[in-house]
């Protein structure tokens, strides 16, 4: 971790002569509407990622109704409300509809969003001692093109329903549901697709050329490391997947077979594609995660963080070898042993900088003078869940217990703790710790700590039980089960309503804090938090960083 | 001394150069995939020797061969091998047949597409004649005898992964080739 503590009145745009251009702030309109600035585009990021939060954990909480008892009981009644009556047959697929919308909005409208988009936009900058970023305008893009991408994707189930799975497999998405509303998906991960890359271009040129003086990249905080690896990611990542996904559109309209053996192609190349971009995506939606969590650990500890170049370094070899593992999502699909053998042992390599990360996170806290502070809590509750999420990834990675494995529900479990626990809780400690920076008032600390500890309780309940039915055997993707597996499935939707209790506590300290909170000074953790964003006053001037600051 | 707006819009237009080689690199998979399958087997891709010589029969070693026959759904054919299963000595040349009928009374070109399970034998299953390299036109009620000829290399009696296998199952799938051309 850089040592860039300076007076904070040293590189305060905001001095009494700059004062009038620095916080000249433009309508409303023009302010949020043809944004250029990196502070209210995050803001706009953050603000989408929670409004598709909403949605997909509502969704989410649909299936978990549905899977509370054997059988089938609201399907049909929802299927109604959607279309009119329909036939059985319908309401089944609208399940595998809700899974598909489920994954996708997680995914490419909460998760991705929120890291990268909001988080990103809003500290790499500040971090790095720039002013804005590099193509203020293509942020503005960026962001706006998420919009039409998302209400395409939540208009598709009124045109019968893209139930392909966040996957999209061919031949099922290709000659396997016909209609509108599987085209409208694919062009909605189009939209998506563009303007995340359009993003990472963004963060790339930032992080390179507008770094303040002095701050070298080994000197970089490591969350604007983590955002510029994710970037690359996303560059190198996303447009095979454009290239696949542009692949089924043709087949399905134009009469090309690219993935159909009748014209000579193959279905299995699909998935090669597609998982050659998902494997990395699962990284993109972590990284940042990483990074927001090492400063936190950092900060509360009070301490700089242990081995930084390692932890910087640990996640460039994540990325990397995030590139060549992708097949041990298809160990199913008639891979011969050798290749097997390989994709297992990269797989398991990735455990190696992982492993560096966690217990650099606990060289970190030992001896550290600690607070447990809300956004502490959430990091370390992200340490537990991610290592659980990890061990449970290492078992999977073995191609021999994935032929039992494969699409049960120990798969379900095992990416949700890394992403639904992971990912999110990170989430959720960025939010809590630039709470004050962001917003200029102080989030509540006692309903900060209650939500963490309901949320904590309710997603375990949720999400542990699945490891057992998977175990058991439970496939994924269906919306009944024997009664066997009554009994875990009930657990998991009692979590749910837990975890949606510790939501509404979130939501109720978001409102509350925002109308009535204590006003965030500068730093609010002391001598612990020692990047950019703290020198500045909260929020930060509209403009900051008239002046460069300098870093030794 | 160059501007910052010079260096962003260079490290930016490389950033975009870097998208599209990775775009190109997404549909150039389709060529370099099929490229793949053929020189390894991968999937269970045959290997196809139009007009070569089978090397031999190797002594003692002998592999059962399956022969498996489907229409894609709704195609109006009628296709199965006339043996389901033969002994072949390894290196051996074979010939097989399978019988086609046009159920319909329309004539209806199809093309057959074809594997071999396991996988690992694919790369040493080698066809010197099949049906399936080229379209076939069958007239309304039409019936045609198929034949295929084939050898397993002896080679594969060196693979660790594949000496092992003593029954290899053929099988093809026509598809209808709708061309606008020939319409009816």
């Amino acid at each position: 971790m850089t040592d860039a503590t300076a007076a904070p009145a040293h590189f305060q745009a905001h001095d009494d002569h700059a004062h009038h251009d620095a916080d000249h702030k433009p309508g409303f309109f023009a302010r949020w509407f043809m944004s250029t600035n990196h502070k209210d585009i995050g803001t706009l990021y953050l603000i989408f990622a929670i409004i598709a939060g909403i949605i997909g954990g509502a969704i989410s909480g649909l299936m978990r109704v549905e899977l509370a008892e054997p059988g089938i009981q609201y399907l049909p009644t929802w299927l109604e409300m959607l279309h009119g009556p329909g036939t059985f047959d319908e309401a089944l697929h609208l399940w595998n509809v809700l899974v598909t919308a489920h994954g996708l909005i997680m995914v490419f409208f909460m998760v991705m969003p929120a890291m990268i988009g909001g988080f990103g936009n809003w500290f790499v900058p500040i971090m790095i001692g720039a002013p804005d970023m590099a193509f203020p305008r293509m942020n503005n893009v960026s962001f706006w093109l998420l919009v039409p991408a998302f209400i395409l994707l939540l208009a598709s189930p009124f045109f019968g329903g893209a139930g392909t799975g966040w996957t999209v497999y061919a031949p099922l998405s290709t000659y396997g549901e016909p209609g509108p509303s599987v085209d409208m998906a694919i062009l909605s991960l189009h939209i998506a697709g563009a303007s995340s890359i359009l993003g990472a271009i963004n963060f790339i040129t930032t992080i390179f050329n507008m770094r303040a003086p002095g701050m070298t990249l080994h000197k970089m905080p490591l969350f604007v490391w983590s955002v510029l690896i994710t970037a690359f990611l996303l560059l190198l990542a996303l447009p095979v997947l454009a290239a696949a996904i542009t692949m089924l559109l043709t087949d399905r309209n134009f009469g090309t077979t690219f993935y159909d053996p009748a014209g000579g192609g193959d279905p299995i190349l699909y998935q090669h594609l597609f998982w050659f971009f998902g494997h990395p995506e699962v990284y993109i939606m972590i990284l940042p995660g990483f990074g927001i969590v090492s400063h936190i650990i950092s900060t509360f500890s009070k301490k700089p963080i242990f081995g930084y170049l390692g932890m910087a370094y640990a996640m460039v070899a994540i990325g990397v070898v995030g590139f060549i593992v992708w097949a041990h999502h298809m160990f199913t699909t008639g891979l011969d042993v050798n290749t097997k053998m390989y994709f297992t042992a990269a797989t398991m390599v990735i455990a190696v900088p992982t492993g560096i990360k966690i217990f650099s996170w606990i060289a970190t806290m030992w001896g550290g003078s600690m607070t447990f502070k809300t956004p502490m809590v959430w990091s370390l509750g992200f340490i537990f869940m991610f290592t659980v999420g990890g061990v449970t990834g290492v078992v999977l990675a073995n191609g021999g217990v994935d032929n039992y494995m494969h699409d049960t529900y120990y798969v379900v479990a095992h990416f949700h703790y890394v992403l639904s626990l992971g990912a999110v809780f990170g989430l959720f400690a960025g939010f809590y710790y630039w709470f004050g920076k962001m917003w200029g008032k102080q989030y509540n600390e006692f309903l900060g700590h209650l939500h963490f500890w309901v949320f904590f309780v309710g997603v375990n309940l949720l999400f542990f039980p699945m490891h057992f039915l998977g175990l058991d055997g439970m496939p994924r993707r269906y919306p009944d089960y024997p009664d066997a597996f009554g009994q875990y499935n009930h657990l998991a939707t009692l979590g749910y309503k837990v975890m949606a209790v510790g939501m509404v506590i979130f939501f109720i300290n978001v409102i509350w804090s925002l109308i009535a909170g204590k006003k965030a000074e500068g730093n609010p953790w002391g001598e612990g938090a020692t990047t950019l964003e703290w020198t500045l006053s909260s929020p930060p001037p509209f403009h900051q960083f008239e002046t460069l600051p300098k870093v030794d | 001394m160059t501007t910052l707006a010079e260096r962003n819009r260079r490290v930016g237009l490389m950033a975009m150069a870097l998208v599209g080689a990775m775009i190109g690199l997404g549909f150039a998979s389709v060529p370099l995939y099929r490229l793949f399958c053929q020189v390894t087997g991968f999937n269970g891709t045959i290997q196809k020797a139009e007009g070569a010589k089978a090397p031999g029969a190797v002594v003692g070693k002998i592999v059962n061969v399956r022969f498996d026959g489907n229409v894609k759904p709704g195609m109006p054919w009628k296709f199965a091998p006339e043996e389901h299963v033969q002994r072949v000595a390894v290196g051996a040349r074979d010939m097989a047949f399978y019988n086609a009928t046009n159920l319909s009374d329309k004539p209806i070109k199809g093309t057959a597409t074809f594997n071999v399970t396991p996988s690992q034998a694919g790369q040493y299953f080698t066809k010197i004649q099949c049906f399936c390299f080229t379209e076939q036109v069958l007239q309304p009620g039409e019936t045609m005898r198929m034949p295929v000829i084939f050898y397993v290399d002896p080679k594969i009696l060196q693979d660790p992964d594949a000496k092992n296998i003593n029954e290899i199952t053929l099988s093809y799938t026509f598809f209808p080739v709708d061309s606008a051309d020939d319409e009816g």
